[in-house]
């Protein structure tokens, strides 16, 4: 193995997380900061070409080379678990960038209280309430902790949107739910496309309270405080699974990088996949030297580090915990250890399609335009006569319709799949079909895991990661509800057919369902129960932080990236602030 | 090296549209001149093309709502799709123990390729292209269960649809049927507008758009 001269800071990882807290370390320190990024190397010129739905979107071209890697899963600790042989539940991304690059760019904050959940919960219903096998948690960090840096983060992005709550100022048009906010979002919020509006206007005169998707698909040209400039949206409807042709979709190639490369203190390495956490134990605990990386080449390099940075994904970090065998892994049996526990996902699923008689236009649109109605999420609503806890979001998103993606969705009235009846179905159907999407709470169990996989392997010869992970009551029910409402939304908006979702069953990993995977290192007050301090700082080795959504003790409805990108930001503030000056524990 | 192989089309039976060679040389055929064009096969043999032809034909017909997977091409793309990097599943995960019979929401778990399952799916519909349309689709029927016939439906709405960079949606006569217009730079003075009515601007393919050759995946590995 060859040693390279040691350096101040490694970071894991060149998404969003890895590319912020780099982009903060090497502008307001002089400290030497090497981004390591297993995947190759990007930047905003490489999307001119890339709006072909076929290599892009159906064959995956941004996405982890699953060939490679993947993870396995099985639902129950009695099952043998499987190989996702291939994406489809959720798509890790690959590259500079990460899955930052591909993604929708709906930016909402959460609610206050879901970095409560437990004692909130607890507070008004009762411990009783809660499935009794629930593991959820609070954070360690409360919503007005955070509130400066959503705000942040928004400015950064150059988040386009529409207050709900100014300073505790209920604001027409916006979330009136929507926890307090110190200023107004950077940008107005972007165009509202037909499909979009039917449901605004539908769900206004069902009583209930719209607002635009905040969204980072940006609506006018913007200038960060980094002085990165980026022009507004044109609603090419190429967004999700794409990188954005122009730049309007924040990323972190066109909102983190062009600052990045001005700083001669980082060095961004690709091809760098990083195998293990290097680490001395002593008397007080273990330290963490560095990280031992394959090159582009194949050769193993050790790189020496002061501080190191595991911002690699959910999938990634937590797998590189136990791989490199810090911390004690999560048993299930006896609830001890910590590594791997909480994993969650989103209650993400398409609660009716409606058939509309006129064309809806629905190539036109970008990643986070469109209409919400947060009526049913958290606990916005009494839980005292229902049949579940937490809620979540209904929303009609216009992404831009592909067509070999949803080409073929007919209503149910319409039997054949395949042939002439279908075909004129389809065909007629094709620019008629809108989905109200529900995006839920996905509470953390004592029974949803992820530790190493014992039988498959990585293209290295490593354990993959291995998900133990199935819905319960709590989700289904929820579901069952949130069904009803969006059919009565649906026919609200005119739809002359209507299909319901058909219910949550098992874990079906072959419906995408958001790549919203959290858990795995969570944040808490308690090492007893938790990988880090609401810092993110590792609770048995404090040179060692983790940044990303395995991060959270729980899922909520709120698209992550927001929360991950404000606690990175909290914890860049902590390093310079704290532990720079007195590097030891931050809690 | 096998024997190379073509897959004849008669002006007649795609009804006059443009086709692409396998260097991207478009030629237009029209019913009027009664011509043909033959294209090379990278993976099926002839008389595989043809049922598969055949039976992309079946899925997805020319009708009165429109043309189908003859005109489209279909068979094309799917013989270039099975030659690339996604028929020989150069990005799947391929490692050992397979499950065959493992339930349905783990997807796939099987250890043949596509080009495996089109070759072993192939040779059950020996003698496909010469049957009657019902005895056709009497023989789908049959089959409408199996991973291959799943492949092969994916596969249609993907050769209908696709960028014509691929050998499937030529002329754009997918995308013209839905009112798909393919790649655009700019929607930003439409999206907000024509409520309730079909917008319907020309299709261009990626190419046309961006002014510059387009790279299709299954060319380059």
């Amino acid at each position: 193995m060859k040693t390279l001269p040691s350096v101040d800071v490694v970071i894991v990882g060149g998404g969003w997380t890895g590319l912020l807290m780099a982009k903060e370390l090497g502008s307001r320190t002089s400290l030497s900061v090497v981004v390591l990024e297993r995947g190759g190397p990007r930047n905003a010129d490489n999307y001119g070409d890339d709006m072909d739905e076929l290599d892009y979107s159906i064959r995956f071209r941004m996405m982890q080379d699953a060939s490679r890697e993947t993870v396995t899963l099985r639902h129950t600790t009695t099952e043998r678990a499987l190989p996702l042989r291939q994406h489809a539940s959720f798509f890790p991304g690959a590259g500079v960038g990460g899955a930052g690059e591909h993604w929708n760019g709906e930016f909402p904050r959460m609610l206050p209280d879901c970095f409560a959940l437990l004692s909130k919960t607890i507070e008004k219903y009762g411990a009783e309430r809660l499935p009794e096998d629930h593991s959820i948690q609070d954070w360690g960090v409360t919503y007005d902790e955070l509130e400066p840096h959503y705000m942040r983060v928004e400015m950064l992005l150059g988040i386009s949107g529409k207050a709900g709550n100014l300073r505790g100022k209920q604001m027409e048009g916006g979330n009136i739910f929507e926890g307090w906010r110190s200023g107004e979002y950077p940008n107005p919020p972007v165009k509202i496309p037909y499909f979009s509006a039917m449901f605004r206007d539908a769900t206004k005169a069902l009583g209930y309270h719209p607002y635009p998707i905040p969204a980072a698909t940006i609506s006018q040209v913007y200038t960060n405080p980094d002085g990165i400039a980026r022009p507004g949206c044109t609603y090419c409807g190429f967004c999700e699974r794409f990188g954005c042709m122009i730049g309007a979709k924040a990323q972190p190639t066109n909102t983190l990088l062009p600052v990045i490369q001005k700083r001669k203190n980082v060095a961004l390495r690709t091809g760098a996949t990083v195998r293990r956490i290097v680490y001395d134990t002593t008397q007080n605990g273990k330290r963490a030297r560095g990280v031992s990386y394959i090159d582009a080449t194949g050769q193993e390099i050790f790189q020496p580090a002061e501080v190191v940075f595991l911002a690699s994904w959910t999938l990634n970090n937590t797998r590189l915990l136990l791989l490199s065998q810090i911390g004690e892994p999560y048993d299930p049996a006896s609830g001890k250890g910590t590594v791997g526990r909480n994993l969650t996902h989103q209650v993400y699923y398409p609660a009716a399609t409606a058939f509309f008689e006129k064309p809806l236009n629905r190539f036109m649109g970008s990643g986070a335009a469109g209409v919400r109605i947060a009526d049913f999420d958290g606990d916005l609503f009494d839980h005292s006569g229902l049949p579940f806890m937490r809620g979540g979001i209904l929303l009609a998103l216009s992404l831009g319709f592909r067509p070999i993606a949803n080409f073929g969705v007919v209503p149910q009235s319409v039997k054949p799949k395949w042939g002439s009846e279908w075909k004129k179905a389809a065909v007629h159907y094709y620019d008629r079909t809108g989905n109200i999407v529900f995006h839920g709470e996905h509470l953390a169990y004592k029974g949803n895991f992820m530790d190493l996989d014992p039988v498959y392997k990585d293209h290295f010869g490593d354990p993959l990661i291995r998900f133990t992970l199935d819905w319960r009551e709590n989700e289904r029910k929820m579901a069952e509800f949130a069904t009803a409402k969006a059919v009565e939304i649906a026919r609200q908006m005119g739809a002359k057919e209507v299909t319901p979702f058909p219910g949550l069953r098992s874990y079906d990993a072959t419906r995408s369902q958001s790549t919203h995977i959290q858990g795995g290192t969570i944040m808490g007050s308690s090492p007893d129960r938790s990988v880090i301090n609401p810092y993110l700082q590792h609770w048995q080795v404090s040179n060692l932080f983790v940044l990303g959504g395995s991060v959270f003790p729980q899922n909520a409805s709120a698209n992550p990236t927001p929360t991950i990108l404000a606690l990175t930001s909290r914890t860049a503030d902590a390093v310079v602030n704290r532990y720079l000056k007195n590097p030891s524990a931050l809690a | 090296m096998r024997r190379r192989e073509f897959l004849t089309l008669s002006a007649a039976s795609i009804g006059g549209v443009v086709v692409y060679s396998l260097d991207r040389k478009a030629s237009r055929i029209s019913p009027q001149a009664g011509n043909s064009i033959r294209i090379p096969l990278r993976f099926f043999t002839e008389a595989e093309a043809l049922i598969v032809a055949a039976a992309a034909s079946c899925i997805f017909p020319s009708d009165e709502a429109g043309p189908g997977a003859r005109e489209a091409g279909v068979a094309v793309y799917i013989d270039r799709q099975l030659a690339g990097p996604w028929g020989r599943d150069r990005h799947r995960y391929t490692q050992e123990p397979f499950e065959e019979n493992a339930p349905m929401e783990f997807g796939y778990q099987g250890q043949a390729t596509p080009q495996q399952i089109y070759h072993q799916g192939l040779k059950e519909l020996k003698g496909f292209a010469g049957l009657g349309p019902d005895e056709q689709n009497q023989k789908l029927k049959q089959i409408e269960t199996t991973v291959f016939f799943s492949l092969l439906r994916q596969n249609t709405i993907e050769g209908m649809f696709c960028d014509p960079m691929h050998g499937g949606n030529i002329d754009l006569l997918g995308w013209q049927m839905i009112g798909f217009p393919g790649p655009r730079m700019s929607n930003f003075d439409d999206v907000d507008k024509h409520f309730g009515e079909a917008f319907r601007p020309k299709p261009a393919s990626l190419s046309q758009m961006t002014g510059r050759k387009a790279r299709a995946s299954e060319d380059q590995e």
